[in-house]
């Protein structure tokens, strides 16, 4: 295909969700089919043209190695070429004019194989999260009169549903910006309009309220992720600050060079290479964003949105750009370390070490079925930054696709699984009344006969006929609450249990597996990451194991409650996209297998492979030009331990909770013999307590008391008192005025009185008096002009 | 010089004279008017202010860019005071067409918000159309006389607006203001007297036959001894920056925004509060020596604006106040820019005073628009009012947004700029604390968020009672009109800032040129 005609394309795969997000705003609000369709439209257009860009950078890629000057083409090629640079599409324009002409920002798009791996995932999992919301929205129903804007919807679809469209488009349009983004400048613009989806989608029901005022409300998750996120992202603003001003420029092409790279390590700043301080400073942005300790917070509570959203946020978009920036922005530290030897960042691996192993010990005490997957969120994004801080550029990467897959298609599982029980919940709270509202439903019309049976201990829970939106007491997301599910939603169920073993890395045929044995591979080769290795592979044991407990608990064994009971099929366009991101969390793998593997390799490739993965050749080259990455030979030890890992959290996770399933009301069999542990766990380590109390209150306080004392009384009072001060000074001065001259001026006036009192005494009235005056005026004057002038 | 002879020959050197004279005589025929004309009163001035706005919109296209073009164009120059040195002279480079381009947006967009004002409009219109050719005067003098001239004359058609239509403590407000800006201005005063008496001028720059001089282009070509520049600096800048908000003397802003009447409120916080970072530019153009030496002390005030602004903003219940709060901290971050010294700092800072003039006029028409009909301004009060304003809600999100610094819109270009250019360092060498001032300055952009996130959802989103309120009427299309205005300038700016930064770098780059980088 004609380069200028792939430039436009790249351009094109970013714009159509941004110009579907405004023109469902404009002109079809209201109009829900008109809305998701243009919505999805747009985005079926954007996934095709980036399937073109994908395969002919694939294409490219492989004449790159042959041929490396020839591959970047058109005008930029020339200067490309020379830095080595991979980009086979790069495409920008004068943004921001800064003094000289040479130094103005620019804007543009390049695809450089990091870029067309991101756009093979990204595309896919965003239509599927868009196609999917039109099911998880209601679009099948009517609008019901009881629903009100601001509440998640009960019998009828979802009010708001054209914004829901319009936020999801604005969300992938900017998602897809920052993936394409061929600058440090517009991949933070992406990544802001994507806080502030994340901040309109979390909150998309705005209105709702808990009876318990403790649990976070989705208005208060909202500003929450904002404001968490906010502090992380302005720490990154100074990183891009420190960068601009360290080597003039935020294109990644013009940055990532030898010389550029060695320049910023050889710099100092408060003793440390400049590249590891502007590198650590955008770190602190991807901590925020990909909800690394101590700013994850946000991500479990963020579950508060609807569950798309949920996807969205914890598998395409938002948490993957957190890593997907610092994997773009690695050979920022190619110079510091020798060429040739593996670069590290200890910062990221000891935070996302940590991460993973903190976020799995939630993970496996959560009872709501989407925060367990919010937790394992959490502690998989640990893998990756972990990996990434140890120089495994390749396997964070990969790990990054893998999960979006199998991280969307279990969120969207769990969107289902919730939206079965709430039916259920549904379906036997109404009794019969409510079965013709839901119309030709034969799940809910079988539920019926049940349904009788139990409809006293029901309508105690959740009386739901009334206008008021509130939520029914009993939790549709509690997996205590669910159990059975196995039978009601085989689709379901099947899908997920394919996500589930995927990310528990259930040997050989899940993509999870392979991605994750890479980044196990990558630390057991290093004796210096030993520790790394085994805290990782205890994670990936409990990630087995929370896994099981988690398919066990909504699955398997009888249903717990009568909405468990109830709870039916989704509707196929939710199963549609499960069904497909199943097929990605399989197949996702095969590229990642390296050549050496026993069997499988010999499987994938042929006898006469070159040493690596499919994805290791395509996507090396992005970096090759600064950074040598080194081909790991394969070692049998650390998958076998993995794998070992692996399974026996799975069993043991089957024998707690698969073997013998909960009764109804039976508390976690884990809770006694855990004891105070388990409590920590279950408080998430009372880590947002704690910032409560030492951040948050502390903050509010400072800002009161600069408000009303420092400002009002301080500076205010100082004002005041010099006013009053002035005040004081002008009545003094009025009493002088008084006193002093005007009693000079008085006492004038009295003088000249009393003297006119005198003088009137002269006035007699008699002529020779007067002559007499005269004639001693005269002489005294005579007196005087002869003393003057004489 | 060239331009003494230049009596007004051309259009070029009438333009500017015609966008400040234009609200004077709508001024003068407004005062003439019989009292109950009212409509003829609004439509004079709408005409005269809408006129402004077209001249100002043709002054800014016409604007020569091409390279080597004068930097000061629309020159026109009349003697006034030949004795003393005193000229009519206007013309604007790039930072002043810029201001002159907001001041005619958000004097138009201030009468329609105002349309309906009930009491006594002739006296509100007539004073309103002073403040306007005021704020105009200022941006476009060359001659610091003429400029202190027009400083004086916008403060005091504020007096009277916020005594007379004001509310909360009006009289106290207006006082407060107006004493602050008069020793202020008095202060910088004194200054501009020390500069006009010591400049030292080399043969051939000043006319023959003068020996002292008030005119800007010529001053700045004088020789200024470095202890004059020493001693007075300061009391330049600060006694203009006290108009900027330049903390500790900030406290008549939120005061004086929250008494005023909206429209009032708009060009005040707009582009009254720009005024004085225009006029303390001057102080840097006249003492480039002393500026170089003493802005990195100025940083360390205004760095308290930025943190303490945003922080004293967040815990404000008074709608308005948190807006007045929010200028503080917003043109500490001018300021902030100007001090950086550098091309990308000087032009995030003079960015950020159109990008917040547009944003704060837009947050004070929404905030009028709601209190003329909530009869209250308490933020835990009101509530759900994207219910009843959709239109307004969405404009006050975009100036929130704008305000923040999100990406897509004015405010970040701005900030962003600023921010790079601390971290830069002035041109002649970093400074060693500057990063650790971005660092400090970067929680006043947070918690910014966390007050307009606040304000948002208390007062937009929540819950709505139509039967809290017995006042409720209908935005009319003026109000329509300057919500849609400011929210698409808010967003073309952010998406395409070159369409200003163009300008405003020949503007910013003599500047820099002056105090010996670039």
């Amino acid at each position: 295909m004609d380069q200028q005609t792939l430039v436009y394309f790249v351009w094109a795969i970013p714009l159509l969700p941004l110009l579907a997000f405004f023109a469902i705003m404009l002109f079809a609000r209201g109009r829900d089919r008109l809305s998701h369709t243009i919505a999805i439209g747009a985005m079926v257009i954007s996934l095709v043209l980036a399937q073109i860009v994908f395969w002919n950078a694939v294409a490219q890629g492989g004449a790159h190695e042959v041929a490396q000057p020839a591959a970047a083409e058109g005008e930029h090629a020339a200067a490309e070429g020379e830095h080595g640079s991979a980009a086979f599409i790069h495409d920008s324009h004068d943004w921001l004019p800064q003094g000289a002409p040479e130094n103005a920002l620019k804007m543009g798009v390049l695809v450089d194989p990091l870029t067309a791996a991101m756009l093979f995932m990204v595309p896919i999992a965003c239509l599927m999260i868009i196609f999917y919301s039109v099911g998880y929205s209601n679009f099948n129903k009517k609008p019901d009169a009881h629903d009100q804007p601001g509440f998640p919807p009960h019998k009828g679809r979802e009010p708001m549903y054209s914004r829901f469209f319009a936020f999801l488009s604005l969300f992938a349009g900017a998602m897809l910006t920052l993936v394409v983004a061929d600058n440090l400048l517009l991949l933070f613009i992406g990544w802001e309009i994507m806080g502030l989806c994340s901040y309109l989608l979390i909150g998309f029901w705005y209105a709702r309220t808990y009876p318990d005022p403790n649990k976070i409300t989705p208005r208060g998750a909202a500003v929450k992720a904002f404001m968490t996120t906010r502090v992380a992202d302005v720490f990154m603003l100074l990183g891009i600050a420190f960068l601009y001003s360290a080597t003039g420029t935020l294109s990644f092409t013009e940055i990532f060079t030898q010389q550029t790279t060695s320049q910023l390590a050889a710099v100092l700043f408060l003793g440390f290479p400049a590249a590891q301080v502007i590198y650590l400073l955008l770190f602190i942005g991807t901590i925020g964003k990909s909800a690394q300790f101590p700013l994850h917070t946000w991500l479990p509570d963020a579950m508060e949105g609807p569950t798309p959203v949920s996807a969205m946020i914890h598998a395409a978009a938002m948490v993957s750009a957190g890593v997907y920036m610092i994997i773009r922005m690695f050979p920022l530290l190619a110079g510091t370390a020798p060429h040739g030897e593996l670069i590290t960042f200890t910062p990221m691996i000891v935070i996302g070490t940590f991460t993973a192993l903190f976020a799995a010990t939630i993970a496996f005490t959560q009872r709501d079925v989407k925060k367990v997957l919010a937790y394992s969120t959490i502690s998989q994004l640990g893998f990756m930054v972990s990996a990434l801080g140890m120089g495994a550029w390749v396997a964070a990467l990969f790990h990054l696709i893998t999960h979006a897959f199998f991280k969307a298609l279990l969120f969207m599982g769990s969107g289902s699984i919730i939206h079965g029980v709430e039916h259920g919940l549904h379906a036997a709270g109404h009794g019969a009344v409510a079965h013709s509202a839901h119309g030709p439903d034969d799940h809910a019309a079988a539920a019926a006969h049940v349904e009788t049976e139990h409809a006293e201990e029901a309508h105690a829970g959740h009386g739901h006929d009334d206008a008021d939106p509130q939520e029914p007491e009993l939790d549709p997301q509690d997996m205590f609450n669910m159990g059975g599910l196995r039978k009601k939603m085989p689709v379901t169920f099947w899908t997920f249990l394919i996500g589930g073993l995927s990310l528990a890395g259930f040997p050989l045929f899940f993509a999870g597996f392979w991605s994750k044995d890479e980044i196990l591979g990558h630390a057991y080769h290093y004796p210096q990451f030993q520790l790394v290795f085994w805290v990782l592979v205890f994670t990936a044991f409990l990630t087995a194991f929370y896994t099981m407990r988690q398919i066990a608990l909504t699955f398997w064994g009888k249903p717990r409650t009568e909405a468990a009971e109830h709870a039916h099929e989704s509707h196929w366009t939710m199963l549609l996209p499960l069904i497909i991101l199943a097929v990605f969390a399989i197949i996702a793998g095969v590229v990642g297998i390296k050549s050496d593997v026993p069997v499988a390799g010999l499987i994938v490739y042929g006898p006469f492979a070159q040493p690596g993965s499919t994805f290791e050749h395509l996507v090396e080259p992005t970096i090759a030009n600064v950074i040598e990455l080194e081909k790991l030979p394969f070692v049998l030890s650390p998958m076998a331990i993995a794998i070992a890992g692996s399974l026996l959290g799975l069993f043991l996770g089957w024998l707690v909770y698969g073997r013998k399933p909960l009764a109804v009301g039976q508390p976690d069999p884990l809770e006694a013999p855990l004891g105070g542990l388990y409590v920590l766990f279950k408080n998430k380590y009372f880590i947002d307590e704690i910032y409560n109390f030492v951040f948050v209150q502390p903050v509010k306080r400072f800002a009161a008391w600069m408000g009303d004392v420092f400002d009002r009384k301080g500076i205010d009072g100082v004002l005041h008192g010099i006013a009053h001060g002035a005040l004081r000074l002008s009545h003094a001065f009025r009493s002088f005025d008084t006193k002093v001259v005007n009693g000079g001026a008085d006492g004038l006036a009295a003088s000249i009185k009393s003297a006119g009192h005198w003088l009137r005494d002269i006035q007699t009235g008699r002529v020779q008096n007067y002559l007499l005056l005269a004639l001693v005026s005269v002489v005294l004057l005579i007196a005087l002009y002869i003393t003057l002038f004489s | 010089m060239g331009t003494d002879g230049d009596y007004f020959m051309d259009f070029n050197s009438l333009l500017l004279t015609l966008i400040v004279f234009a609200p004077v005589t709508a001024a003068v025929i407004i005062f003439l008017t019989p009292k109950d004309k009212t409509l003829f009163v609004r439509i004079i001035a709408a005409t005269a202010t809408g006129l402004t706005l077209i001249l100002s919109i043709v002054a800014f296209v016409l604007y020569d860019r091409a390279a080597g073009a004068a930097q000061y164009q629309f020159q026109g120059i009349a003697p006034w005071v030949p004795s003393l040195g005193i000229s009519y002279h206007v013309g604007v480079d790039g930072i002043g067409l810029t201001m002159v381009l907001l001041t005619g947006i958000v004097g138009f967009m201030g009468v329609l918000i105002s349309w309906n004002i009930k009491d006594r409009p002739r006296e509100f219109f007539a004073f309103f159309m002073l403040l306007v050719a005021g704020v105009f005067g200022v941006f476009v003098s060359l001659d610091l006389f003429l400029l202190i001239f027009f400083y004086e004359l916008s403060i005091f058609p504020m007096y009277i607006l916020i005594a007379t239509w004001g509310s909360t403590r009006k009289e106290y407000a207006a006082m407060k203001l107006t004493l602050y800006l008069l020793i202020g201005s008095i202060i910088a005063l004194v200054g501009v007297l020390a500069v006009y008496f010591s400049a030292q001028f080399p043969a051939g720059v000043l006319p023959e036959g003068a020996t002292r001089t008030f005119d800007l282009l010529l001053l700045q070509q004088s020789n200024i001894p470095i202890e004059v520049q020493r001693i007075w600096f300061l009391p330049i800048f600060i006694g203009f920056g006290v108009l900027a908000g330049i903390w500790p003397f900030h406290n008549w802003s939120p005061d004086g925004h929250v008494a005023a009447p909206t429209a009032v409120s708009m060009i005040h916080a707009g582009v009254l509060m720009k005024l004085g970072a225009f006029a303390a530019i001057i102080a840097m153009r006249l003492l480039p020596d002393a500026a170089r030496e003493q802005m990195p002390w100025v940083i360390l005030l205004v760095t308290v604006n930025v943190v303490y602004g945003a922080a004293i903003a967040m815990v404000q219940k008074d709608f308005k106040y948190v807006i007045g709060f929010s200028s503080v901290s917003h043109m500490g971050l001018v300021t902030m820019g100007f001090a950086t010294m550098n091309q990308v700092g000087l032009n995030g800072a003079v960015l950020q005073m159109w990008s917040h003039g547009i944003m704060t006029a837009c947050f004070f028409a929404v905030v009028g628009l709601i209190y003329d009909r909530a009869h209250t301004r308490q933020i835990n009060e009101l509530s759900g009012w994207a219910r009843y304003f959709p239109l307004a809600t969405v404009a006050f999100i975009i100036g929130g947004l704008v305000s923040m610094g999100m990406p897509g819109l004015s405010g970040f270009v701005a900030e962003f700029q600023i921010f790079m250019g601390l971290w830069q360092g002035p041109f002649f060498g970093q400074i060693w604390y500057y990063p650790i001032i971005a660092i400090l300055a970067i929680w006043g952009v947070i918690l910014t968020a966390a007050y307009v996130l606040r304000i948002v959802q208390q007062v937009f989103f929540g819950e709505w009672d139509p039967h809290k309120w017995h006042d409720l009427r209908p935005s009319n299309f003026g109000d329509k009109l300057a919500l849609i205005t400011f929210s698409v300038l808010m967003i073309v700016v952010g998406l395409a800032p070159a369409l200003l930064l163009g300008t405003i770098e020949l503007g910013t780059k003599p500047l820099l040129a002056l105090l010996g980088g670039g």
